[in-house]
């Protein structure tokens, strides 16, 4: 399609919707009860038939966790959450087991097309093989067999505990302990499903790999947890996104990301968050507590993040990679929007603990509305690491002066030969631009949209194509009527 | 008639810089404005393209029949009003390209046209570039960024034969111009003229008439037109400077 039709489409868009994803499929779903003890996490366990470790992780992980207060330290602001009223397991119930797609229950099946990711064509068509989470239980996995002659291993979580019990017990929580934080330990307990990837040695995934995240069913938590592993000279691309339905409670959504990868291998990993934001008055939206970290365990490994986050009540994320292997290299891309009363606190932590090691952040937030918009980021050099580089850029974009923008950089260097330079900006899109553009015939919204998306360009770049169309469309949606 | 500006108030800030103005255009004319600095030409240009902050206290501004001093900068934009930029906009990030066909299609939206098909688009663009001899890689670049001064007046003219208004005006085009470049822009300018549109040239200086001939020249002062007349009275300008029209009119 050309970008001019997908303009066109995108006004209709504009004009007629506000939240295009708050559709609520109406399956049957398999529910635990609210609430959170051992007993629940005991159900969760037996539902996904597991084994008696993994058992003993969630639960150490429970117990930790009442250890642990809710953090306070981010720049965000919510009613105190009652994690006794959210249901902690929801999964669509399946007839049977599925052999193909044919047996998919069609209501998910259209869920799927009113997402745009159609699983039928997406086989067929499009290259990108598809992961698709809703209520943290993956349904159905595309191009099982494609990704097989390559031994790539790509699934939901609960297939790779079943079939590859010995790699996932090798790596989880190995770069995310339950220890980490309190919401990474709410997720060791109840984790449901998510995504399950392994790249052999040597091997480049020939295709890109795709979860796509929902969070469905009223009242329930969505923690889903993604292990991606790349073993030497492997290389993958992987694409998440996620939407949620409209909903006038708040939804909680923990996950957890945890990537290792070896020598010379490389992992590219870009998310679109748009989940719900709540409405106008700021009610309703998903609580979007994430922690994802990378760890370049060897030598000239490679960690890629690049994020658009549009959506969510509350954003808490900070992408990060430890650079463990002697020239090994983190990038951190990131364009965070928020409007009407969403928060955003989101950021990078680039630890350098390998000699050589190379970061770069480009962080782009974007304020609207009543909205606070805050990057938060480390950069951490520890003694050993001798020549290390980071260079971080920091631009802060304000629409309108009711909204924030924040940055708080916390650099700590250990070793004298590092260098680490830090860059940040903050404006707004000014007046001449804006008249400069509505004189060639282009009103005020889409002016905004397009001095947005240029000034995001340096990150959408970054992002695969068919990802990049679709998240200068969110940006503009998002943005849709800042400007009064 | 084409544009009729009756009794014209101006202010911006609540200082009245137009002050009773009164001036047509019909089809077809070349309009030259001169006038020492701070006489309001560029307020006038601001408030016929509908610029925020520039407050019309008084009169109308009639284009082809329609009072449009309430109409939004984009709609007098699409009914054909073009101004080209004393100073041109940096909007970095979009290209020129997107920039132009976001601004065409805008149009075309606003005439209930369906959008131009992409071939079509480049296909004028290419033919658009030979007109004011602009090479090929500067719309991929963005919007005026890293523009060498020739470049972004060359690139007004480039916009306005791409959009094709029926009112185009140039604000201080000239300036900033060698005359190699001067050349390049005039010859865009005299190419699309037709009988059609019309032009307001605004300018300090004879030289960019010798050029664009225009058909009247109107010498503003104190936020009026003091003085009309031919293609003469800019040669009379260039000899004689500004200070006779100053003792004359000075209030």
């Amino acid at each position: 399609m050309s970008d001019e039709k997908k303009n066109g489409d995108f006004l209709d868009e504009v004009t007629s919707e506000e939240y295009k994803y708050g559709f609520v499929t109406d399956l049957e779903s398999d529910q635990s009860p609210r609430g959170l003890s051992e007993d629940i996490i005991r159900f969760i366990s037996k539902k996904k038939n597991e084994p008696d470790w993994l058992l003993e992780f969630r639960l150490k992980a429970y117990r930790h966790w009442l250890t642990l207060e809710e953090p306070d330290w981010a720049l965000i602001h919510h009613p105190p959450i009652d994690y006794q009223d959210i249901i902690y397991f929801s999964a669509p119930k399946p007839k049977e087991k599925l052999k193909s797609l044919d047996e998919v229950d069609p209501e998910l099946l259209d869920t799927f097309n009113k997402l745009g990711i159609s699983l039928e064509e997406q086989k067929q068509l499009a290259g990108v093989a598809v992961d698709a989470v809703i209520d943290s239980v993956s349904v159905k996995t595309t191009f099982q067999d494609t990704l097989a002659k390559h031994d790539i291993i790509f699934c939901s979580f609960s297939e790779a505990v079943q079939n590859h019990p010995d790699l996932v017990k090798k790596y989880l929580g190995t770069v995310v302990p339950y220890t980490d934080n309190y919401f990474a330990a709410l997720n060791s307990a109840v984790f449901s499903d998510g995504s399950f990837c392994f790249i052999p040695k040597g091997v480049r995934c020939p295709i890109e790999l795709s979860t796509y995240f929902r969070i469905n069913a009223a009242n329930t938590g969505q923690f889903e947890r993604t292990l991606l592993i790349a073993e030497e000279g492997g290389y993958v691309s992987y694409l998440e996104g996620c939407t949620a339905p409209q909903r006038d409670e708040n939804q909680l959504h923990a996950a957890i990301v945890e990537i290792i990868v070896m020598d010379d291998a490389e992992v590219k990993y870009s998310t679109v968050q748009n989940w719900y934001p709540g409405n106008k008055e700021g009610k309703g939206g998903i609580y979007n507590f994430v922690t994802k970290r990378g760890l370049c365990k060897g030598k000239n490994s490679k960690i890629s993040w690049t994020q658009v986050e549009t959506g969510s009540a509350i954003t808490w994320k900070y992408p990060s990679c430890v650079l463990l292997g002697d020239h090994s290299v983190g990038e951190f891309y990131s364009v965070a929007v928020t409007n009407n009363y969403q928060q955003a606190d989101t950021g990078t932590k680039m630890i350098h603990l390998g000699k050589n090691t190379r970061s770069t952040i480009i962080s782009k937030g974007i304020s609207a509305g009543k909205s606070n918009n805050s990057y938060r980021g480390l950069v951490r050099v520890s003694k050993n690491a001798d020549n290390a580089r980071n260079y971080s850029q920091c631009d802060s974009l304000l629409l309108g002066d009711q909204c924030g923008a924040h940055t708080f950089p916390y650099i700590k260097t250990g070793n004298e030969t590092s260098t680490v330079e830090h860059e940040a900006t903050t404006s707004k899109i000014s007046e001449d631009q804006l008249f400069y553009c509505q004189q060639r015939g282009i009103d005020m919204e889409k002016a905004i949209g397009l001095i947005v998306n240029g000034y995001a360009k340096q990150v959408l770049n970054k992002l695969p194509m068919e990802f990049a169309v679709e998240a200068k469309k969110l940006l503009e949606i998002t943005l849709e009527g800042s400007v009064g | 008639m084409l544009l009729n500006i009756k009794n014209l108030h101006v202010s911006i800030a609540g200082k009245e810089i137009i002050r009773g103005l009164n001036f047509s255009v019909n089809k077809g004319e070349i309009h030259a404005i001169m006038g020492p600095n701070g006489t309001g030409k560029s307020t006038l240009a601001a408030a016929i393209t509908g610029r925020e902050g520039y407050e019309i206290t008084k009169g109308e501004i009639i284009f082809k029949g329609q009072v449009i001093n309430d109409w939004s900068p984009d709609k007098r934009a699409n009914e054909g009003v073009f101004l080209s930029f004393q100073y041109p906009i940096e909007i970095p990030g979009v290209s020129m390209t997107n920039f132009m066909r976001t601004a065409l299609n805008a149009r075309r939206e606003y005439k209930e046209l369906p959008p131009i098909p992409a071939g079509e688009f480049l296909k004028k663009m290419e033919e658009k570039k030979k007109l004011v001899e602009i090479h090929s890689k500067l719309t991929n670049r963005s919007v005026n960024e890293g523009f060498s001064g020739g470049e972004k007046k060359k690139n007004e003219i480039f916009q306005m034969a791409l959009l094709e208004p029926e009112l185009a005006i140039l604000d201080e085009t000239d300036s900033g111009l060698d005359i190699d470049a001067l050349k390049v822009v005039a010859n865009g300018v005299n190419q699309l003229k037709s009988d059609e549109n019309a032009f307001i040239v605004i300018t300090h200086y004879q030289r960019l008439l010798d050029y664009i001939v225009p058909d009247f020249v109107h010498v503003m002062y104190n936020g009026r037109i003091v003085k009309s007349g031919g293609k003469g009275l800019a040669l009379e300008l260039e000899e004689r400077g500004y200070d006779w029209i100053k003792d004359q009119f000075d209030d």
